[in-house]
Parts: structure tokens; sequence; C-alpha cells
């Protein structure tokens, strides 16, 4: 469903990434690991086509990736960029307005499932509350990527939690890839059918979880640890 | 359901373990339903394709059926059931002999230590 060939991306001098050549599969939950700058961002936001590749190609249903696979792909930043000033309630509606995919009924199930109260002003939510706001936003759209860059990062255990819970609850296993990138392993590493591992901008390794499991007898962290030590 | 699965083994295989075991113990009977894929996906904490994984694993092995349109259901054959709570059995028994080798207790040491202890366990249960 989504095909790096040979990507290099380059940022005036720095290379944030090299030669990635990486194929994603539909009906996965797929997770992106690495240390700070190591790539994680860009390769999502390559996906997303918000940036573009410096070599080399990123597709998606064999189609080149270009700034309209919005209307594929859901992405949730790292940054918070919503209107301060609207409720939870107009928030989601001006993303309905937005997003033709987008389904209301579907964000307002979600919205109950996380206990967030839709008349509260964005800017009086907590930070788990705003990380909640974040998932109901990408969940509620019915695109087959959905695309999470630090989902769990800043959040309490809860509501990690809930956010968890609320993946598996939502996200059609069936139809929809989901890519998220996180520090937060332990939380994930149940729900995660494969890993992916970038190091200084080179892909290092790519595994399906349960075969490294049978395999090796090894869980995701013991994995990360051979490869980051 | 909210005990945790081990990281390092795969999670169908844990999760079809825990079924299992479940039905030999009878907290699933025979003809019960399974939770739906995505139920149990939920209350166990994994992916739902681990989960349907599992179910696939225990359909083959015939412990559950799955109904078009209705759910998976655990099976009333009786010789599969047996055969199941011979094999878990085993299995058991296997994994603690084992260690007890690796320990170096003799056979007559073991069978003479489960017996006074089936014994002891007898009179206080």
């Amino acid at each position: 469903m989504i095909e790096f060939k040979d990507v290099t991306k380059r940022y005036m001098t720095k290379t944030a990434l090299r030669d990635v050549n990486l194929k994603l599969d539909k009906g996965k939950i797929i997770g992106l690991v690495g240390l700070n700058g190591a790539g994680k961002s860009t390769t999502m936001k390559l996906i997303a086509g918000l940036i573009s590749p410096t070599k080399g190609s990123v597709e998606l249903d064999g189609k080149k990736v270009t700034r309209r696979m919005a209307s594929k792909v859901s992405y949730l930043s790292e940054l918070d960029e919503y209107y301060s000033f609207y409720t939870v309630q107009q928030t989601i509606d001006f993303f309905a307005t937005q997003f033709p995919d987008f389904n209301k009924e579907k964000a307002e199930e979600i919205r109950a499932y996380m206990n967030l109260d839709a008349n509260t002003k964005v800017k009086h939510l907590s930070k788990g509350n705003r990380g909640r706001l974040k998932i109901i936003l990408t969940l509620s759209r019915e695109v087959p990527v959905l695309l999470m860059d630090e989902p769990l990062s800043g959040l309490d255990p809860l509501v990690r939690d809930s956010i968890v819970k609320g993946l598996i609850t939502f996200v059609d296993t069936q139809k929809q890839l989901v890519l998220l990138s996180t520090h937060q392993i332990m939380e994930v590493e149940m729900i995660l059918d494969e890993v992916i591992a970038i190091k200084d901008g080179v892909l290092v390794d790519h595994r399906d979880v349960e075969e490294l499991r049978y395999d090796e007898q090894k869980g995701i962290l013991e994995w990360m640890s051979s490869i980051y030590e | 359901m909210t005990d945790t699965f081990q990281s390092s083994q795969p999670i169908y295989l844990q999760l079809a373990d825990r079924l299992n075991r479940q039905i030999v113990s009878g907290e699933l009977k025979p003809g019960d339903k399974l939770p739906s894929v995505r139920e149990m996906a939920v209350s166990s904490k994994v992916n739902p394709n681990t989960v349907q994984r599992t179910y696939r694993e225990l359909e083959a092995s015939g412990i559950v059926e799955s109904r078009r349109g209705q759910g998976t259901f655990v099976t009333e054959n009786e010789d599969i059931l047996l055969s199941i709570r011979e094999k878990l059995k085993q299995e058991q028994i296997e994994n603690f002999i084992q260690v007890m080798h690796d320990m170096g207790y003799q056979n007559q040491e073991i069978t003479e230590g489960l017996q006074t202890y089936l014994e002891g366990g007898a009179r206080h249960d």
C-alpha cells in the first residue's frame, strides 16, 4: 500500500533519511521507533505528502505521493494546532467541514468513549485532554492511512491507556494502516503488528512482531536494545 | 482478563493457551460463545489481528467452531474436549519434570514428593 523506493531526504546540509526502502501493507498497526532526530517525523511527513523526497520516490497504492494525499491520509502531528477559542464540539464540527471523509457519528462515539466534555474550550483543556481530542480527530476520518506522530508523548499513564484502548476499538484493522511513532513502547507493544527501527536516517530493521517473538523469543524492547546499543 | 502477556512470546499463542485453560477449567463451557474479535482485543488490550489469529488457531485445533454470521463457539465435541484436557495435563507435567530434572532430582524423589504433597494437600482441602 505504501512504498518507499531509495528515498533520501535532505534539509539543507543535513540528511534526515538515507536510501530508505520500505513496504507497508494495509490492515496493520506499525510502530516506528528511533531516537529523537532519527527521521521518524520526516518519514511520516513524506507519506502525508507534506514534504517531498530529495531522491527516490514514495508511493501510495502505486501512485506517487503528492500534497493531495491529504484525502487518503489522516495525520496527527506532534504539535497542537487547533483553534484555542473553539470548544471540543466546535473543533469536531470544523474538522467535519474540512474533510469529506470525516465521520461525525464516529467522532461523537469516540468523544463519549474518551470521556471528553464537548463544551470545554480547547484552551481550557489539560494536556491529556488535548491528547484525547487529537485522537478523536485523527480516528474519525475514514481514510486508508492513519499517521500518528508521538500520540502518547507527555501524557500520563491513564490517558495513554485510554488512547491505546481507543486505537483497538476504533481503528478498522481490516482496512486501515496505522503508522505510529512512539517512545512509549511498553504501552503499545501488544497492539503492534510490525515495528520499524530508524537510526540516524537509516532504516535498520523492519520486523513482524509476532515472528520476532516466535523466532527469537524477543520482545520489542530487547530487539531495540540490540539495535541501539 | 487484565493480566498481561509476556512480551517475548507470541501473543496469539499466549491468548490461545489462556482460552484453552478457561475451556478445560470450565470457565468457558461447551457451546459458549467467545467474545467477538474486537471485544476480546479491547478486554485483553491486544491487536484485533492477533485475536483473529488466535481464533483461527483454536478453530484449526477443533476446540472452537466459527458459525457464519454468529461468532465463535466452544466445541461441544467431547472427544476434542477430552483430548485438549489431556494435552494440557501432559504439557504441565512435562514442564514440571523438566525443571525438576534440571535441578537434579531423581524420578523416585519426584514421585515420593508428589505423593506426600498431594496427600498432605488433600487433608487441607
